[in-house]
């Protein structure tokens, strides 16, 4: 039984219709409804922003197989408290999400907590092995919609372009994610190579390997016509290829998460590993590009890449510990205090790029909006000034938050999932 | 001074002086018949080594017997992840042994800083992975400053694979912080780009190099590093970059050889360098013993003020 709600003066923006005006906004039936709603619910949304439910394009749940990281229940539940109301799983799961039974049972777990959608990733290659390609025609049928070898790089050309060749054979539209890194050039790297790394005496990951493995992508999508989608750029010529590859008409899509946003090497002086990721943060000058490439639409989205650790993992020595930070509760609150408050981005192109945007790319139909009668109500409700300190304990089951001790204005009160509050309060509801 | 000793950017020049100028008092001790003052009696130190060292943890063994500490010897071959236990974990371990002091060697860079945030000690790097090996520097410093009688205007060449050396960078950052003129010279692949940051020159031909120094400072090589490609083999590197015995004759009256040791005869210097009565590579041992007294002592024990043995 979904609940009838009404947002009370509500001020909704819409990326997708490109709007942002007050209004009322009703539910019923786990959709958009044109109201008045008999006896339905006041949420009272003066001063607040309405708008789509976000999308994630990159999360890790980490289930099957790492359950003492993040399983899907605690990494849905983070989701939904940072306004996700759907997120793409990546298929580093053990076993690999590299056939159709773990998408089924990844997508039926998350659909029986019911705290946000699940898009399951499919693994592009066999065990992401890098050398054999998954049967995908078997994933495409049970839904999937994005495939990716994340945290692997596609080691080689061929295979990418066999890869984009042989996805164009599925009537469904179909995009292929890569994590683009050099292999080679960035063996063994733990920071960005540069003058903080050799001090630090940490081995560097050059920003030239991304440029050499978004360069041969480019050039790999330009030759096949598929569908590339470039996983959490890093690096200032990684935008520069990407911006003129779109004016060439090359049919690819790029994010960026809030960490690249925020963060640069510099950040890196105390060794803190919740900053350790790949590829890494960078120079204060990639930092602006990426912000530059987000405001202009060269990076169509935001991405958490949202990776949880076990607290033993990450309190390890820096060179033996896992890369990646937590993100989906921070990404929000990260993006409203970095870029929208200070007036670097718009609130509109933020959540474009948080909600529209990545349920396009991921082909999320009801998701992103737009906020109209008859689309399903999956919405999130924010208070762009509450701020808070990012703090232990999480949502998630982790607590390796690059944000840690960070001070954020922007809060999400309330989630709502085809018409149920998975959130309301700030707090999960379930 | 700092609380703890991590890197040669944790002391400045003042402190600099002052640890070479107790560690001058301390050397006297090493002569006397009983090597041995009661400066840290009832303290422990704990000398938490998690990558092989017999050199460094000998003399820091040494240094804090001869002040009347008591010593720990805490050793384990691997990383603590290999055991399944956290460094936060070894470090709680180690700080419920009571610990006043916790010397870590380890292979992992910044673990020394790491473990900081885990105990009440003062905590000692005795290097950490490619980063730094403060308590090498300041020996070197010491081992100059007594030779040459001074540090400032010293013309020093690190010679050698700097860009994984811990060594090169303490030195290099404590030979600059007192004003001495530091050239970096290897192979280019073993020199980290940005080293002119660090306000040294880069140059890669030791022919030029060596007839202007007051010290020719050879770092040990790795002979994995050819098989990384840094460069082509063994063979070409001492031929380009080994301190031989023609080259040694280059370096002008009075100038010092040092080496960190353990040495490799015949690939970074040749046996004869090192047997030459310009080479100072046994006193670099002895005086390290001094400076880690005069740190654990300016750490743990002291004003700095009075008298010290």
């Amino acid at each position: 039984m979904r609940g009838r709600f009404v947002f009370k003066g509500a001020r909704v923006v819409d990326p997708t219709a490109g709007t942002d005006e007050v209004r009322d906004v009703w539910v019923d039936q786990g959709r958009i409804a044109a109201g008045p709603v008999e006896a339905a619910e006041t949420i009272r949304a003066e001063g607040l922003v309405l708008a789509p439910g976000l999308v994630d394009l990159h999360a890790h749940l980490r289930q099957p197989g790492f359950e003492h990281k993040e399983t899907i229940e605690t990494g849905t539940r983070a989701a939904a408290v940072g306004g996700y109301t759907a997120v793409a799983a990546m298929a580093n799961t053990d076993p690999v999400t590299d056939h159709a039974a773990i998408v089924h049972e990844v997508r039926d777990l998350a659909a029986a907590y019911g705290l946000c959608d699940v898009f399951p990733v499919g693994a592009i290659t066999k065990g992401l092995a890098g050398e054999s390609l998954a049967e995908m025609g078997e994933m495409v049928e049970a839904g999937v919609r994005m495939f990716s070898d994340d945290g692997n790089p596609v080691p080689t050309a061929r295979l990418l372009r066999n890869a984009l060749t042989y996805a164009k054979a599925f009537s469904a539209e179909v995009v292929l994610a890569d994590h683009a890194e050099d292999g080679p050039l960035v063996a063994g790297g733990q920071m960005h190579e540069g003058a903080v790394a050799s001090s630090l005496g940490l081995a560097g990951r050059p920003a030239e390997a991304e440029e050499i493995a978004v360069a041969r992508d480019l050039a790999i999508a330009r030759m096949t016509g598929g569908r590339l989608h470039l996983c959490h750029l890093s690096s200032a010529r990684a935008v520069e290829l990407v911006r003129r590859a779109k004016a060439d008409g090359i049919r690819v899509t790029a994010e960026v998460t809030p960490h690249h946003l925020v963060f640069t090497h510099e950040d890196l002086v105390t060794y803190d590993t919740n900053l350790k990721m790949h590829p890494p943060v960078r120079t204060h000058e990639d930092r602006e590009a990426l912000r530059a490439g987000l405001a202009d639409g060269t990076i169509d989205a935001v991405a958490t890449d949202h990776a949880p650790h076990a607290v033993e993992e990450k309190e390890a020595e820096f060179d033996l510990s896992p890369p990646g930070t937590i993100g989906l509760e921070t990404a929000l609150a990260a993006v409203l205090t970095e870029l929208v408050h200070p007036g670097i981005l718009p609130l509109g192109r933020a959540l474009e790029a948080m909600a529209s945007a990545p349920a396009r790319i991921l082909g999320a139909g009801d998701h992103g909006g737009p906020i109209e009668v008859g689309r399903a109500a999956n919405l999130v409700l924010v208070d762009l000034d509450r701020e808070w300190t990012v703090e232990p304990p999480f949502t998630s089951k982790a607590r390796n938050s690059a944000f840690t001790g960070r001070r954020l204005r922007g809060r999400v009160l309330a989630t709502m999932l085809r018409g149920e509050l998975t959130v309301a309060n700030g707090k999960a509801t379930r | 001074m700092n609380k703890h000793l991590l890197s040669m950017h944790d002391l400045t020049a003042e402190d600099v002086t002052r640890v070479l100028d107790t560690a001058a008092s301390f050397r006297e001790v090493g002569s006397r018949v009983i090597k041995k003052v009661p400066a840290l009696r009832g303290r422990t130190v704990v000398n938490f080594f998690m990558e092989n060292s017999t050199r460094t943890r000998i003399s820091f063994e040494l240094a804090a017997k001869r002040l009347s500490a008591d010593v720990i010897n805490f050793s384990a071959g691997g990383s603590s992840v290999s055991k399944g236990e956290s460094l936060k974990d070894t470090a709680l371990t180690l700080q419920a042994m009571g610990a006043d002091a916790i010397v870590i060697r380890h292979s992992s860079s910044g673990s020394p800083l790491q473990l900081t945030r885990w105990v009440e000690g003062h905590v000692l790097n005795a290097g950490d992975g490619t980063h730094e090996h403060p308590t090498q520097g300041l020996l070197d410093l010491y081992t100059m400053r007594e030779k040459l009688g001074r540090l400032e205007g010293l013309r020093v060449a690190i010679v050698g694979d700097v860009m994984h050396s811990r060594v090169a960078r303490s030195l290099s950052f404590g030979l600059v912080k007192m004003g001495a003129e530091v050239t970096l010279v290897g192979p280019p692949t073993l020199i980290p780009p940005e080293a002119p940051e660090w306000g040294v020159h880069v140059g890669y031909d030791i022919d030029a190099v060596v007839p202007k120094l007051d010290v020719c400072y050879i770092l040990r090589v790795q002979k994995e590093r050819q098989r990384q490609e840094y460069f082509p083999s063994v063979r070409e590197y001492a031929r380009l970059f080994g301190l031989t015995r023609e080259r040694a004759a280059l370096l002008p009256e009075g100038s010092l050889v040092m080496h960190p040791g353990p040495m490799n005869r015949g690939i970074e210097i040749d046996s004869d360098v090192a047997d030459l009565p310009t080479s100072v590579i046994e006193e670099q041992v002895t005086n390290g013993i001094a400076i880690r007294m005069a740190l654990l002592y300016l750490l743990l024990g002291g004003s700095g003020e009075g008298e010290v043995a």
